[in-house]
């Protein structure tokens, strides 16, 4: 069983509660996916091949998820090659005495911090400092979020539902900082004078990954501030912490994932910043590598032919950007490192379908499909919602819900029953409708009248129209 | 052609205007019109919310209704998609085989409304009239999963008398998902305020659509802010001429 960063507290629908009535992050978070969602668009038309690139990208992750155990074999053998260390975690716990062992060898009061949402699925941050050890996140938005107390809501942006001015009232409280407006340029400023000085004084790094090559034991993360290239080369010791999911077979396979990858999250044509190291290199870089292999439920997910797909998730955040249901309800109502609609498929896999909280995510959708269009590596990500539903249903039993559908099953496996069940519907409705519609229904179907008005039954159905023109 | 029309568990019971229009509308295009009164429901339901054990049920029920069709036509994207979309994964899901040729076979012959005038018929002007001020909301299913494009529109821009407004956002789900409207009612509802406004937006005295269950939604939502929008299916619409305009 994997803990850590990835247990809803509460259900969906309770999470989102909250987050529908924070008027002002509702702002945020539509002002934000609107203007990342029009960009990608743009940025996706530019390139003529998108969609050959999709199935590329997508086949290439298939293959690395059913030959995975020989890749990170592989993986282990290069990077060992090249210096650096390997570690196996089977789950969140273990990664965390990885890190914090490497940590107190070395003595380091402090470490710093790069693209690390996988650090945030084990639960890293607040484990270290348990061990004298403070974290220090370096993303400014993952600073913005680790100084205000809270947590990451996008894996892109995880700071999306604060605006400027909330940012500058935390810089001003927190950093010392005097800000007097909220122009971009003042924020970063202020996060550069804090930040530059933890990037010469501290000696130990821990990031995430997006790839490590099994051929040659690279490792790379894209960026777009420059932090990453600080944490990445100026301290002595670098822990590296990846989902087994994240190796690629070749060195040529990186092409068209940084292409894809930039295009489909920040909307840029490239990254700023790719950074890629294998091992350690005399005189240049960490003196020592270690790269943590994750699995945390993982192996466990590839066990299942429809599910493992979310496996081939890159992180890009492009479902995000494009689900309606994440621009009303927020990351946090999704109670889990990994919002949005791959968090709706990956969060309950990886707590194996047991955790009732999670397993109300798969309903978190309107299966709109607008995730599975956008998603680089071709996810389907309704199949993958639907199917995940089947698994709670059969979990949960008999329920009022289940009665209800099977009554409905009951009626509609005969037609004169479902022609009797309208007579009896037309007969019965009367004390509840009004001017020809009900406003209020009783029980499960109460939600429905939550906002919307229903017509009432019709004095003839469809068949019994036909019927009558004797056809 | 021999058409056999899948009028829907919903359409049914509670649009059958949209039945008799979708009937009178391919009769005037020269179609024979088949209505096989056995059928009742796509199982759509069931399967989304997942009861695919129960879905199953309905799905072997549906092919064996169908399976001596020419053609199958459906006003209702979200059904079609199920049949063509989910049928064959349901089928593979339950590990039969049999089944499973049978859906890609069924897939293959089916058809949502106006895909099947435009793409099959090769018709665009149906010789509709329809004096009104109209927006049209492309849904999810036809949209994402049958790829109706631009079927629907060519169809009503040949419409007389009839004024097609954009609609702002048009590709925003409006909220409905079946079962989420009612399950996570709150979601839903915001995604529905945010549609009932850019309809709004548009000043349409009409909302329409290719599926009666998101309008249904919408409907309900525009009825309860009393807004003096309504929704009709575009079938109705088609269906409408000079002599006899659907209210
Ligand atoms: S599921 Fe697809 S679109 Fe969503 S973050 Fe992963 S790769 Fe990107």
């Amino acid at each position: 069983m994997s803990d850590g960063g990835i247990h809803p507290a509460k259900t969906f629908v309770d999470a989102a509660h909250d987050t529908l009535s924070n008027t002002q992050m509702r702002r945020n978070l539509r002002h934000v996916t609107s203007a990342i969602r029009d960009k990608r668009t743009r940025a996706v038309s530019e390139v003529d091949n998108w969609e050959d690139l999709r199935e590329v990208a997508s086949q290439t992750k298939q293959h690395v998820l059913e030959n995975l155990e020989t890749y990170l074999l592989q993986l282990e053998e290069s990077v060992t090659r090249a210096g650096g260390q390997v570690h196996w975690a089977t789950d969140a716990r273990e990664a965390r005495e990885i890190v914090a062992k490497i940590a107190l060898k070395h003595g380091a009061k402090e470490v710093i911090k790069i693209k690390s949402i996988t650090t945030d699925e084990i639960e890293l941050n607040g484990f270290l400092q348990g061990r004298g050890v403070a974290a220090i996140e370096t993303d400014l938005a993952e600073l913005i979020v680790q100084l205000s107390h809270d947590r990451p809501s996008h894996i892109l942006v995880p700071a999306i539902h604060k605006n400027r001015s909330e940012v500058r009232d935390l810089f001003n409280a927190t950093l010392g900082a005097k800000l007097e407006s909220d122009e971009p340029a003042q924020i970063a400023g202020a996060a550069r004078t804090y930040l530059r000085e933890k990037f010469f004084s501290v000696k130990m790094a821990v990031s995430g990954a997006n790839f490590a090559i099994a051929e040659t034991g690279t490792v790379c993360i894209v960026e777009s501030e420059g932090n990453g290239r600080m944490c990445l080369t100026l301290p002595d010791v670098l822990v590296s912490i990846m989902g087994i999911e994240k190796v690629l077979p070749r060195w040529e396979d990186l092409a068209v994932f940084l292409e894809m990858l930039p295009r489909s999250s920040t909307a840029e044509r490239m990254n700023p910043y790719n950074s890629m190291w294998t091992g350690v290199t005399e005189n240049d870089g960490p003196k020592e590598f270690h790269l943590v292999l994750l699995d945390n439920g993982r192996t466990q997910v590839l066990r299942d032919e429809v599910g493992s797909q979310a496996l081939k998730c890159i992180r890009c955040s492009a479902c995000l950007n494009v689900c309606p249901v994440y621009e009303r309800a927020g990351g946090h109502a999704y109670g889990s490192v990994y919002p949005g609609p791959i968090g709706a498929i990956l969060t309950p896999q990886l707590l194996e379908m047991k955790d009732d909280k999670a397993n109300t995510l798969p309903y978190a959708s309107s299966l709109c499909g607008a995730c599975y269009d956008a998603c680089p590596v071709k996810i389907n990500i309704p199949e993958v919602l639907i199917y995940l539903r089947g698994k709670v249903t059969k979990k949960k039993g008999t329920t009022l819900e289940s009665l209800a559908l099977k009554s409905m099953l009951w009626v509609m496996q005969e037609p004169h029953r479902f022609e009797g069940a309208l007579k009896l519907g037309r007969l019965g409705q009367g004390p509840f409708t009004q001017n020809g519609k009900f406003t209020v229904l009783p029980g499960l179907l109460s939600g429905w009248t939550h906002s919307r008005d229903l017509p009432e039954l019709p004095k003839q159905s469809f068949r019994e129209w036909w019927k009558e023109q004797g056809q | 052609m021999k058409v056999d029309l899948f009028i829907t568990c919903l359409n049914d019971a509670l649009f059958a205007q949209t039945g008799r229009a979708t009937v009178q509308l391919l009769r005037r295009l020269g179609q024979e019109v088949r209505f096989n009164a056995s059928q009742t429901c796509c199982g759509q339901m069931h399967f989304n919310t997942g009861y695919q054990s129960d879905a199953l049920v309905l799905i072997r029920k549906f092919v064996e209704d169908f399976k001596d069709s020419e053609v199958i036509v459906a006003p209702s994207g979200s059904c079609v998609a199920m049949i063509r979309d989910l049928y064959p994964r349901a089928a593979e899901w339950a590990g039969d085989h049999a089944l499973h040729e049978a859906t890609l076979k069924l897939a293959e012959k089916t058809f949502e409304l106006s895909e099947f005038i435009v793409n099959v018929l090769k018709i665009e002007d149906v010789g509709a009239y329809y004096p009104h001020k109209v927006t049209y909301h492309p849904t999810c299913h036809a949209v994402r999963v049958l790829r109706v494009g631009e079927a629907p529109l060519k169809l009503l821009r040949n419409v007389k008398g009839l004024e097609l407004l954009e609609l702002p956002q048009k590709d925003q789900c409006c909220g409905f998902g079946g079962t989420f409207a009612v399950k996570n009612a709150e979601t839903s509802t915001a995604m529905l305020s945010d549609k009932a406004s850019s309809i709004m937006q548009t000043r349409a005295e009409i909302c329409t659509a290719g599926d009666n269950s998101c309008l249904l939604h919408i409907g309900g939502g525009l009825s309860r802010m009393q807004s003096g929008t309504r929704t009709v299916h575009y079938a109705e619409i088609l269906a409408s001429v000079e002599k006899q305009v659907r209210p």
